[in-house]
């Protein structure tokens, strides 16, 4: 089924194109990267996880997001998602993909790799993770694929893809879990050692992932001749909504426990990210846009006349999109690092070389998913079924 | 017979992973036979090894300059002229940023303004040790958390797990920015965290970290678990704090806060 | 065959760049690496052997090197025993560069000719270099 990605309009191959140069620019980047060494980017003793490592913390949010569709599908027989599940599916993929690249070329010695599997350390949170997240991507690459195939040979799916797909169930909550875990047990950061963690992290990916899902699905109907539907579109859109009320209650809740305890090691990295701390403030525009998007979100997603106009709801799933991005992408990790254990401040911020790098990695994933896409679009095309549901 | 697409590659894979099993003993071959390895006769031994840092005997900057100069140079530690890349495994800074919990404003000024040595607290539970996704951190026996830099990836998860910021990461290639090689001690490469090792090598030796030796009896290093140490004599008649203590790590570095003596 | 004529030439292609290796090196002179065993400590010392046999070391150092590293580093033993019962000190940087101070003309000779980068110089180092 993969030869159908060789075969594409104009449009299709100049996309392709574009994805492949923003590839070589990153690769080119990270051969200067291993060469100098990781001092390239703008991360420092004080902070010593920068970019790279928030955005594959988004990243994981993004695939964990395609159980949002299996668990109605598979569990609670939603058939309207019957022509998505496989968006999802694929979107995990490349996500996964792009999480595992990002931890990559975050390394200071990437041929010691194997060394995770040699020298297995259960008591090692990023050994669970390694763990989880291939598996989380072997899970998806083999349901995808399977289930695809067998509705292009119009046959039922083979009986072994139905554990696999209830194993990715709470696989996928896993790899979010595992991956909050990181950050939730240290104990010299207070700014991520609170027990909502995984609980946020598991909000924002339920916003942030079916976001991006329904901002693409809304894209193959524009360029392909596959329409996913307005009404599994509609559902995607509320669980947007519910997932971002969650997550910014739960954010809400963390800045109660900060302010009214009035405990410096709680309410320091809040100062920082929205307010500046100790005349230091390179973040605080930055999060304020992020709190400006997701309040313009949650007015557009939960009124209902704005959300049911797929323009106003593209917008909205846009808007959280870009500010769950900044959050985690900058705020958690970065906030976390700010101040540092002596309570002084090192400022950050990506240089180029390592934003060239980012924009490389992210340029694969999306390469990932534009293929796949494409496959999945070229399969549905062929099978005449491409009418357009209401 | 006839062999569809299917039944083939099925077959290739099997006769492929039967190879690929079968060539697992190549692995194991030559290994090196019935030689000994033994730890060193004259090796310093502890139980828990620990240090008591005395600041009232560090009077000029000089004093803190010369310990950190012991580390450094038989380390081969770099310097990369900037905060961003350092390197460093023991330095200096003022008690509210070594122990901003503690912090009060109307401490002492001498309290207030004196340098305090810093460095890895070789915690008897360390969160760095627990992290490590390969186990190129790890405890020893007698307690110092130890560091093999071979092994480590540079993942840098234990830098975000140590709550001292006691460890440093080679952002660069270390190599030129070495004043004066220590023949006898190799330097680290590009991408590896390093940080204090108590001086394994030298304890190795009979010989007391060099950081102790220079220190003109500012730094006391001796065996927590034997009552009649050095440390223990110092611990049961002076009041001592430890960086942090409330996060359970149990550091064991400790600091001598002296009295009205030192106003 | 369907599309024979480029496949023939995609293959022809493909085994004239994967056999590049060879014809380019038919006839070139291949001399067997001499290591150089003349540095200033061995000279100097009266009973010239290494800490195990020059057939143990040429086939086997690599793997006695990564037993030092662990038991050194990671178990905390620095003597090592060898096959004769004669004591050494476990280190790269003291025992085995302090008699083979001729990294160039020593170790490169034979890694160069077996075509491996050891990466053990990224840190060790050879005392005149400075540098591995």
């Amino acid at each position: 089924m993969l030869d159908k990605a060789l075969i594409g309009s104009r449009r299709y191959w100049i996309w392709i194109i574009i994805l492949l140069a923003l590839i070589g620019i990153g690769f080119i980047n990270y051969l200067r990267q291993f060469n100098y060494g990781l001092g390239i980017t703008g991360m420092s003793r004080d902070v010593s996880w920068g970019f790279y490592i928030s955005q594959f913390t988004f990243l994981v949010g993004v695939a964990a997001s395609a159980v949002m569709l299996v668990i109605p599908y598979y569990l609670h027989n939603y058939k309207k998602f019957s022509k998505i599940v496989i968006l999802g599916e694929f979107l995990a993929v490349a996500a996964v993909t792009m999480c595992l690249l990002f931890i990559f070329v975050d390394m200071g010695q990437p041929m010691r790799i194997l060394n995770v599997i040699l020298h297995p350390t259960p008591n090692s949170i990023l050994f669970w993770d390694a763990l989880v997240l291939n598996g989380y991507l072997f899970l998806n690459i083999v349901i995808g694929w399977a289930t695809l195939h067998a509705e292009r040979k119009g046959i039922p799916p083979a009986s072994w893809l139905k554990p696999l797909i209830y194993i990715s169930i709470p696989w996928a909550i896993s790899i979010h879990t595992v991956t909050a875990f990181l950050y939730a047990g240290l104990p010299g950061r207070h700014f991520w050692l609170t027990a909502i963690m995984a609980a946020r992290f598991l909000a924002s990916a339920f916003a942030s992932g079916p976001a991006l899902l329904l901002i693409v699905a809304l894209l193959v109907r524009k360029y392909t001749k596959f329409d996913p539907g307005r009404e599994p579109i509609q559902t995607v859109g509320k669980i947007v909504t519910y997932a971002m009320i969650v997550n910014v209650f739960f954010f809400l809740l963390e800045l109660f426990t900060a302010f009214y305890s009035k405990v410096p090691g709680h309410m320091h990295s809040f100062e920082y990210l929205f307010a500046g701390y100790e005349g230091y403030g390179k973040l605080v525009p930055l999060m304020w846009i992020s709190i400006i998007l997701a309040i313009i979100s949650l007015i557009l997603l939960i009124n209902p006349n704005t959300r049911r106009n797929e323009t106003t709801l593209v917008l909205g799933a846009l808007a959280v999109f870009f500010s769950l991005w900044i959050d985690k992408g900058f705020g958690l990790v970065i906030g976390g690092f700010i101040p540092n254990p002596f309570e002084t401040v090192t400022e950050y911020w990506p240089t180029l070389p390592e934003t060239l790098i980012t924009i490389g990695v992210w340029a694969i994933g999306f390469l990932i998913l534009t293929v796949l896409y494409k496959v999945v679009v070229s399969v549905r095309e062929e099978l005449g079924d491409v009418e357009v549901e209401h | 017979m006839s062999l569809n697409r299917r039944e083939f590659l099925k077959i290739t894979g099997l006769i492929g992973l039967g190879i690929g099993v079968s060539g697992v003993n190549l692995l194991l071959r030559g290994r090196v036979d019935a030689s000994e390895f033994l730890s060193s006769p004259e090796s310093l031994v502890a139980e828990r090894w620990a240090m008591v840092v005395d600041v009232n005997k560090f009077k000029t900057e000089e004093d803190y300059r010369r310990i950190i100069d012991a580390c450094h140079s038989i380390h081969n530690v770099p310097d990369f002229g900037n905060k961003k890349d350092e390197v460093k495994w023991i330095w200096t800074d003022e008690f509210e940023h070594a122990f901003p919990e503690q912090q009060n404003r109307y401490l002492p000024e001498w309290v207030r303004e004196k340098p305090f040595p810093l460095l890895c607290n070789h915690c008897d539970n360390p969160p760095c040790v627990r992290v490590c996704p390969t186990k190129a951190t790890f405890k020893r026996k007698d307690g110092i958390v130890a560091q093999d830099p071979h092994r480590c990836i540079g993942c840098r998860f234990c830098m975000a797990a140590c709550p001292y910021g006691s460890r440093s990461f080679n952002w660069r290639d270390p190599g030129p920015f070495i004043k004066e090689r220590n023949p006898d001690f190799p330097t680290r490469s590009i991408g590896v965290v390093e940080k204090c090792t108590f001086c394994v090598e030298r304890l190795a030796k009979g010989l007391e970290p060099a950081c102790v030796e220079k220190s003109n009896g500012g730094l006391v290093f001796g065996d927590l678990a034997d009552p009649n140490s050095n440390v223990r004599r110092l611990l049961s008649t002076h009041y001592t704090i430890r960086r942090k203590p409330e996060l359970g790590t149990q550091p064991s570095v400790f600091y001598i806060i002296g009295g009205e003596e030192n106003a | 065959m369907y599309d024979g004529g480029k496949i023939i030439v995609g293959l022809i292609i493909f085994l004239l760049i994967v056999t590049f290796p060879f014809y380019t090196n038919l006839g070139r002179p291949v001399t067997k690496p001499t290591p150089d065993l003349n540095t200033p400590v061995i000279k100097q010392l009266k009973v010239k052997e290494c800490v195990e046999s020059k057939a143990f070391m040429r086939a086997e150092h690599m793997k006695l090197l990564n037993e030092w590293r662990d038991s050194a580093i990671r178990n905390g033993n620095r003597i090592y025993i060898n096959s004769k019962g004669k004591h050494y000190e476990i280190s790269l940087q003291k025992t085995c560069l302090n008699c083979h101070s001729n990294k160039d003309t020593f170790c490169n000779v034979c890694h160069k000719y077996a075509g491996v980068k050891p990466y053990c110089w990224s840190c060790h180092f050879v005392r005149e270099e400075g540098r591995g």
